[in-house]
């Protein structure tokens, strides 16, 4: 596809480099000037009383440097694309060589990893070489949000323990990567009102024995029962099909402080995994899921 | 042969007491944010944040420090060379008076948050409507003197500063058009590749004409005036001016390398970046060749070592540009810290050098002296920038070929060797070495405040006699 909108732009192009390649080999030629036997003579024209210049000839070595630079360039824009939109000699686009470059890498790298793309996902997990390879995958895709050991930050989710928003059987997890994940949290605040948003705040401490204001417990627990069940359910252990977090144990995605309870409840929280299907292909991502099963199911041993 | 009628200095010492003022403070700024890379704790406040800081020191650097010492340099020189003074001083005066409050409105406006995010052409708007203003009366001024010379030729000096001149207030209202949203807010007039292309055409020919041309116009007066030898070639100079200002006009696209830049594009930018260095050497070789038959002048005066070593550094910074401007090196430095080692070589080598050497040389004959309070602290400040840079760069390449080295290396399976963030962490102790260099140069502009305070102190300003021109022989 051109880059131009007409072909008065390639000839604009053509013209303009051709010009200056042209103004700088004129201006080379008509200054080639040989030595002058005898001492140099100095240019009959004095400013601020001592400033003057000698009439040396241009340096030889810098004028053969001058040349094969201005010769560099031709032959540069013979070969390769730059005269508007001639395409060159060699035929060489950025395009060509990034489809070159990832055609090889395909062959060079992809049979590493369809060797296990057919085995379970459990049998993945206990391949040693296969679990290199899936914590290499963490550290240069994954590590960035959910922290190089996988146990994640304020808003990105511990991979390293066994509560799962989504899921942690290994076609879930699979899911999770393939298709990516929007966790939304409608905001109450408005709904609520300020009273309204600490009272339901004190109620969810309540579900997993934090210290809370007894009487606001009590009011937040009606609150709960009018608006939160939905996704959270009765006894707030929430719903994996929604990506809706257990409110009674003690991970915290988003903090379990009244302070930040009150900013989850009153303004929503909004939680995005990427898709990883296109950009990375299904036979990282079965080796990627592998890796992140096994570390929760490290931390079943450890336990 | 003396008339009565003086040149015009009071513009000339104002914009050189500023460039020691604002070289202190632009490069004080560049030691916090080399220290904030060290010690990220020191990004303290939003305002002292090095998102905000970093373009308050680029800014401070080129258009206050080498922005004063172009305008103190050029006004001397197209006086002193033309044989006559100002044209207009009381505009020359308002061109200084302008350029203070635009540096002043960047320095308020930079730490606030304004900008309008293009590289070296952060300022929002109003301020750039300032520049362009202040930059046009900048012209007619020079324009304006050289119009009304006694000599017949134009000296060599004179044609840089007015390349110079014509081609940033060309690029900067080009690269400028904006469309103002609110008073401290606009929206580039372009868009997409073609605001990136413009924005980097403007970016190179910023190194090309402000830092280059019009530091080549400082040389051409500065170096055969200490060295008290004839320039070296009067040809040479013709070929090297007009082969630079065309050639640097097409140089840009080599900082688009490997984009959604059409590959035309990015293939002119290379070889005329390419192209580029013998032009670009002709000024070094022009500067160097004049010391023939004064070499020995070197050992002893420290003025003449400021602006010889400026001139190598201008030699090793140009050959290392169109290296880099090669595609396939540039897809190693791109992105490292190389590329800030080589702005740097050039910056504090070359820029920073030539302009300290030519300072000292004015100051004194501003105040009716022949030379500075201490020809010693000269030496010791040219010593201990000298070591600064080499530290600085040294240290740059080689945390630049390290990061590049790092940021390309894979694994068997084709995935990244390292995390971005060791290549920081492997980083650290270069970028400890690069703020000890940093602050070499820094403490010698403190040397040079210190000598420039007592060279004037208690000094009657003093505007020498025009005198009239020699005639030719």
């Amino acid at each position: 596809m051109s880059d131009f909108v007409s072909d008065t732009w390639h000839y604009y192009v053509v013209g303009l480099v051709v010009l200056s390649l042209a103004f700088c080999l004129w201006i080379l030629v008509s200054n080639m000037t040989k030595r002058e036997k005898g001492p140099v003579t100095l240019h009959d024209h004095i400013w601020d009383e001592t400033l003057q210049e000698y009439n040396h000839p241009l340096p030889r070595w810098w004028l053969y440097l001058f040349w094969l630079t201005l010769g560099f360039a031709v032959a540069y824009l013979v070969l390769y694309p730059g005269l508007g939109t001639r395409q060159g000699q060699l035929g060489w686009s950025g395009k060509s060589q990034y489809e070159a470059e990832v055609k090889a890498a395909e062959a060079q790298f992809k049979p590493i990893y369809a060797k296990y793309a057919k085995q379970d996902l459990a049998a993945v997990a206990a391949d040693p070489e296969a679990q290199a390879m899936g914590q290499r995958l963490f550290l240069t895709y994954c590590a960035q949000c959910h922290g190089a050991d996988a146990h994640g930050a304020k808003g990105f989710p511990n991979l390293a323990d066994n509560d799962w928003l989504y899921g942690g059987d290994p076609a879930t997890i699979k899911t999770t990567i393939t298709g990516g994940r929007n966790g939304a949290m409608p905001a109450w605040g408005a709904v609520l009102g300020a009273d309204g948003v600490k009272d339901a705040a004190n109620y969810v401490r309540s579900l997993s024995g934090l210290a809370n204001d007894s009487i606001r417990a009590q009011r937040g627990k009606e609150l709960y029962a009018q608006n939160c069940i939905a996704c959270h359910g009765l006894e707030g252990k929430g719903n994996q099909a929604l990506g809706a977090p257990n409110l009674t144990d003690r991970i915290w995605l988003w903090g379990s402080s009244e302070t930040s309870l009150i900013e989850t409840i009153s303004k929503g929280r909004q939680n995005q995994m990427p898709v990883f299907k296109d950009f990375l292909g299904e036979d990282k991502i079965h080796i990627l899921s592998a890796y992140v099963l096994s570390l929760s199911k490290s931390q079943d041993k450890q336990q | 042969m003396q008339t009565q009628a003086t040149y015009d200095y009071q513009v000339v010492r104002q914009f050189a007491i500023m460039t020691v003022v604002w070289g202190i403070v632009g490069m004080l700024v560049g030691v916090i944010i080399a220290a904030q890379l060290v010690w990220p704790d020191l990004n303290v406040h939003e305002y002292l944040h090095f998102g905000r800081l970093r373009p308050l020191h680029t800014n401070a650097v080129i258009f206050a420090f080498g922005g004063c010492a172009l305008m103190a340099t050029s006004f001397y020189v197209v006086q002193r060379t033309c044989h006559t003074s100002l044209f207009l001083p009381k505009l020359a005066s308002f061109v200084f008076w302008g350029w203070q409050l635009v540096i002043v409105l960047a320095a308020i406006t930079l730490p606030l948050g304004y900008t309008s995010g293009k590289e070296y052409a952060e300022l929002e708007w109003p301020i750039d409507i300032l520049i362009a203003v202040v930059w046009v009366a900048y012209a007619v001024v020079f324009f304006g003197t050289i119009g009304k010379r006694k000599t017949s030729h134009i000296y060599v000096a004179n044609w840089f500063y007015g390349g110079f001149i014509l081609a940033v207030a060309l690029l900067h209202i080009v690269n400028s058009a904006e469309i103002p949203f609110s008073l401290m807010k606009s929206y580039s007039a372009y868009a997409g590749v073609q605001d990136a292309m413009i924005q980097w055409w403007y970016g190179h020919n910023a190194v090309g004409f402000f830092l280059t041309a019009g530091f080549l116009g400082m040389m051409y007066y500065f170096v055969p005036k200490q060295a008290g030898r004839p320039v070296y070639s009067y040809r040479l100079s013709v070929v090297h001016f007009w082969a630079l200002i065309f050639t640097y006009m097409w140089a840009g696209p080599h900082h688009l390398h490997y984009t959604a830049l059409p590959d035309w594009a990015q293939s002119i930018g290379m070889v005329f970046s390419l192209i580029l260095l013998a032009p670009s050497w002709g000024g070094m070789i022009n500067g160097i060749m004049t010391m023939s038959g004064a070499w020995d002048k070197l050992r002893t005066d420290p003025i003449l070592k400021f602006l010889i070593t400026s001139l190598s550094f201008y030699g090793m910074s140009t050959f290392e540009g169109p290296m880099m401007s090669i595609k396939t090196v540039n897809a190693l430095s791109h992105y490292t810290d190389w590329t800030i080692g080589h702005v740097h070589s050039g910056a504090l080598g070359w820029v920073g050098m030539v302009s300290i050497g030519s300072i000292y040389y004015l100051l004194p004959r501003l105040y009716g002296k022949t030379e500075m309070y201490s020809v010693r602290l000269i030496t010791l400040h040219f010593w201990v920038a000298t070591i600064g840079i080499v530290l600085y760069i040294a240290s740059m390449w080689i945390a630049g070929v390290m990061q590049g080295l790092m940021w390309r290396d894979v694994n068997v399976d084709g995935t990244l060797k390292w995390a971005f963030i060791e290549s920081v962490k492997a980083t650290y102790p270069y970028w400890a070495i690069r703020l000890l260099g940093g602050l070499l140069y820094l403490s010698g502009m403190f040397i040079m405040f210190y000598n420039m305070v007592r060279t004037i102190a208690g000094q009657k300003a003093v505007d020498a006699p025009v005198l009239a021109p020699a005639a030719a022989h």
